[in-house]
């Protein structure tokens, strides 16, 4: 495992200077990805917040090669450079001995828009990690709901209505649908647990074939939340296990340290209300004619915790 | 002209003649999606790989937007890239077409012209190519499969052009090429090996103030593809522009070359005059249609009728002057367009021969014919009386209707 020591010897590749907002988690998630490469790197990104602040031309904050195209194309772009380094290695024409590739999405990017193109590259295997960062909606837009926004969150396009309160549905199992097409390294992480998402990059960097993780990145702007608490947010996340931290190595899930402890004994699992209430975007919820949503959410949260600990081959935890 | 090389003749379709120039012209990635009328070209490429006849990564995407998006970046990365496409594909692509040319991105891609849906048709109109005419790729149209052979080796050379990197698009006329068998004159493996060389990367400042190649490269860092502003938004287009005026010269110097070598031309490069030195009426058209009409032309020929053909080959860039030339002193000019633009009183062609013959001291009257669309035949019949409309044309001095339907039921 990486020292805090090692890390701070490491080059910044993501430099500081970006227009990310104050507390921004996927400019945060950007710097530890960046800090846990291994060699020649390049990096591809979808639309979205984080294209947007980074590379205002005639700046750029990364050091490393870097392309954007479109909102829909993460993996497809990520196809084109891994078959365009294989072919090149082949015709020794690249300097490199290997170079890793790196796809990065944000929720929009990934959830929705981009599944297509991503399901098709896994489906085909090329040899990349793509990193989803989930801010849980499409911030760089103002906020509209995506498919990665939470039930009963508000955003601009599922707004706390006097009748419907905030999004309706749920939020969609990612993670499981990329499990689902058995390549060889996927896993969930937050920007909450530093030593466990660089650890998770690497793997999925060193993983041969498509490697998919879901990386937890909260955005106050978006959330309505303080800008001092990015990384408390994305530790109760865990601690709530609204987003529990797991990873499966060629289809074997284990859960990670934080989600394991929860596992082995339940009653640190924390109600999903201390994770709501640090959020404006789920304030409407505390309204007592709404306490519904939040029974809602508290069952699904333990729904797919339980699901998720079958999975691990955990024992089940009790209903309550 | 004599050619240089030996040459062998094999009897191929469009579609055949296309894959085997790609295959020939050492494409690094191919990455495509089948559709009719285009399949044959992947259904070949994939035989080529599978028998390890190339050696080319050949990525079988979900789409054709991935087709066109991950070629975009393995061409960034430095390889040299295929694809190959028709009617709802192109479409699809759409997006990724304008990203394409504006990332600067040498893609080659064939373009098996067919109708777009609705209704849903798989014949062939040029509706898919024109939808994508101000994207900012150069665009080729072809009268035959030799010429698609030819043209797509030549594509590599004019998109990879290091002062010109600009992606082109190869249109052939679908089924009516695609899927009819021509007897094609074939260059050595070896020659085509040469004649398209390796990839030659400009150098560009990076941000780190070094001139480095222009790819993703891990020594050399460059940021492609930012977000840009109102601030040199604008700039970046306008390079867009000058490359274009300059590709003429290029797409010029490769046709000569290549003609030097195989003792093939077609016209100048641009522009494929058809007895036009003398003559008093004349027909503009694209693609396949050129063959029928200038069997017409000989026709009337024969009868002592001064006709006359122009085929554009090169309609972006648009060879202003040279369409300007031929036509100026025709005395009635008709535009033959096999799509049109709805609501737009004519067809895209007929618009831009127009636009440039208004520059002219003194031009013709130009009218327009709108046929073929989906898969309609244009038959030498119909040619000949597009003809008899332009003699009545210079008989009178009066056009009726500057906009008209031939072939069409009504």
């Amino acid at each position: 495992m990486v020292t805090i020591k090692e890390l701070a010897e490491k080059p910044e590749l993501f430099t500081s200077g970006h227009r990310a907002c104050a507390g921004c988690g996927p400019a945060i998630a950007l710097r530890y990805i960046m800090k846990a490469l291994r060699g020649p790197t390049i990096v591809t990104e979808a639309t979205g917040c984080m294209e947007v602040v980074s590379t205002i031309y005639p700046y750029t904050a990364w050091s490393v090669p870097w392309v954007h195209t479109a909102f829909e194309t993460a993996a497809a772009n990520a196809s084109g450079i891994e078959a365009a380094l294989k072919v090149m290695k082949r015709k020794n024409r690249l300097k490199h001995e290997h170079v890793d590739v790196i796809a990065l999405a944000g929720d929009g990017g990934t959830y929705d828009i981009g599944i297509q193109a991503l399901s098709g590259a896994a489906e085909r295997g090329h040899d990349f990690l793509y990193i989803l960062y989930d801010n849980e909606g499409y911030m760089n837009t103002g906020i509209q709901r995506s498919g990665g926004t939470p039930h009963g969150a508000s955003t601009t396009t599922s707004p706390a209505g006097t009748v419907i309160p905030g999004k309706v549905q749920y939020k969609k199992p990612i993670a499981e649908i990329m499990l689902a097409h058995e390549i060889p390294y996927v896993a969930t992480a937050s920007i909450g647990y530093w030593t466990d998402v660089i650890a998770k990059v690497q793997k999925g960097l060193e993983a041969k074939g498509t490697a998919f993780l879901h990386l937890f990145a909260p955005c106050p702007r978006g959330w309505r939340s303080e800008t001092s608490k990015t990384i408390e947010i994305s530790r109760l996340a865990v601690e709530t296990c609204m987003f529990p931290l797991w990873e499966a190595v060629n289809g074997e899930c284990s859960l990670s340290p934080q989600s394991k402890a929860i596992a082995l004994k339940p009653e640190r699992k924390k109600p999903v209300t201390d994770y709501l209430k640090l959020q404006r975007r789920f304030a409407h919820l505390f309204n007592p004619k709404f306490q519904y949503v939040i029974d809602e959410i508290q069952t699904d949260v333990d729904k797919r915790w339980n699901r998720l600990l079958k999975n691990c081959n955990m024992p089940p935890v009790a209903k309550a | 002209m004599v050619a240089k090389v030996e040459q062998k003749t094999m009897p191929l379709n469009g579609d055949e003649a296309v894959a085997l120039a790609a295959k020939q012209s050492d494409v690094d990635v191919v990455s495509a999606y089948p559709i009719t009328p285009q399949t044959i070209i992947v259904e070949k490429f994939s035989e080529y790989v599978a028998n390890g006849e190339v050696d080319t990564e050949f990525v079988c995407v979900e789409s054709e937007h991935s087709a066109l998006a991950s070629c975009l970046t393995a061409a960034l990365t430095g390889a040299r890239t295929f694809t190959a496409t028709a009617s709802a594909g192109l479409a699809l692509m759409h997006e990724m077409v304008y990203v394409t040319a504006g990332c600067r991105a040498p893609v080659v891609m064939a373009v098996t012209n067919r109708a777009l849906s609705a209704p849903i048709n798989i014949h062939c109109d040029h509706s898919d190519a024109m939808a994508e005419r101000d994207s900012g790729w150069i665009q080729i149209w072809v009268e035959n499969s030799q010429e698609a052979y030819d043209s797509v080796i030549q594509a590599f050379r004019i998109a990879e052009h290091p002062d010109l990197l600009t992606p082109v698009m190869i249109n052939l006329d679908g089924f009516f090429l695609s899927h009819t068998l021509e007897n094609v004159q074939v260059l050595a493996d070896d020659v085509v090996k040469k004649f398209v060389g390796t990839r030659q990367f400009p150098l560009v400042l990076s941000h780190e103030g070094k001139k480095v190649p222009f790819k993703l490269d891990p020594d050399n860092p460059l940021t492609m593809g930012p977000l840009d502003l109102p601030d040199y938004y604008f700039e970046h287009k306008r390079q867009q522009e000058e490359a274009m005026h300059i590709a003429p010269k290029i797409i010029k110097d490769v046709h000569d070359e290549y003609a030097k070598l195989t003792g093939r031309s077609y016209g100048n490069g641009f522009v494929d005059a058809y007895c036009l030195d003398d003559a008093e009426i004349a027909t503009v058209c694209l693609g396949s249609a050129a063959g029928t009409t200038k069997a017409v032309v000989d026709q009337l020929r024969a009868q002592g009728v001064k006709a006359g053909l122009l085929r554009i080959r090169s309609f972006r860039p648009i060879p202003f002057d040279d369409i300007m030339k031929n036509l100026e002193t025709v005395k009635a000019v008709a535009v033959m367009d096999r799509s049109n633009s709805v609501g737009g009183d004519g067809g895209p062609l007929f618009h831009e021969i127009r636009h440039i013959l208004y520059n002219a001291q003194s031009h013709p009257p130009v009218v327009n014919y709108i046929y073929g669309l989906g898969g309609r035949d244009m038959s030498p019949t119909i040619i000949q009386n597009i003809y008899k409309d332009l003699a009545e044309i210079v008989k009178t001095g009066r056009v009726k209707k500057f906009v008209q339907f031939a072939g069409l039921r009504e």
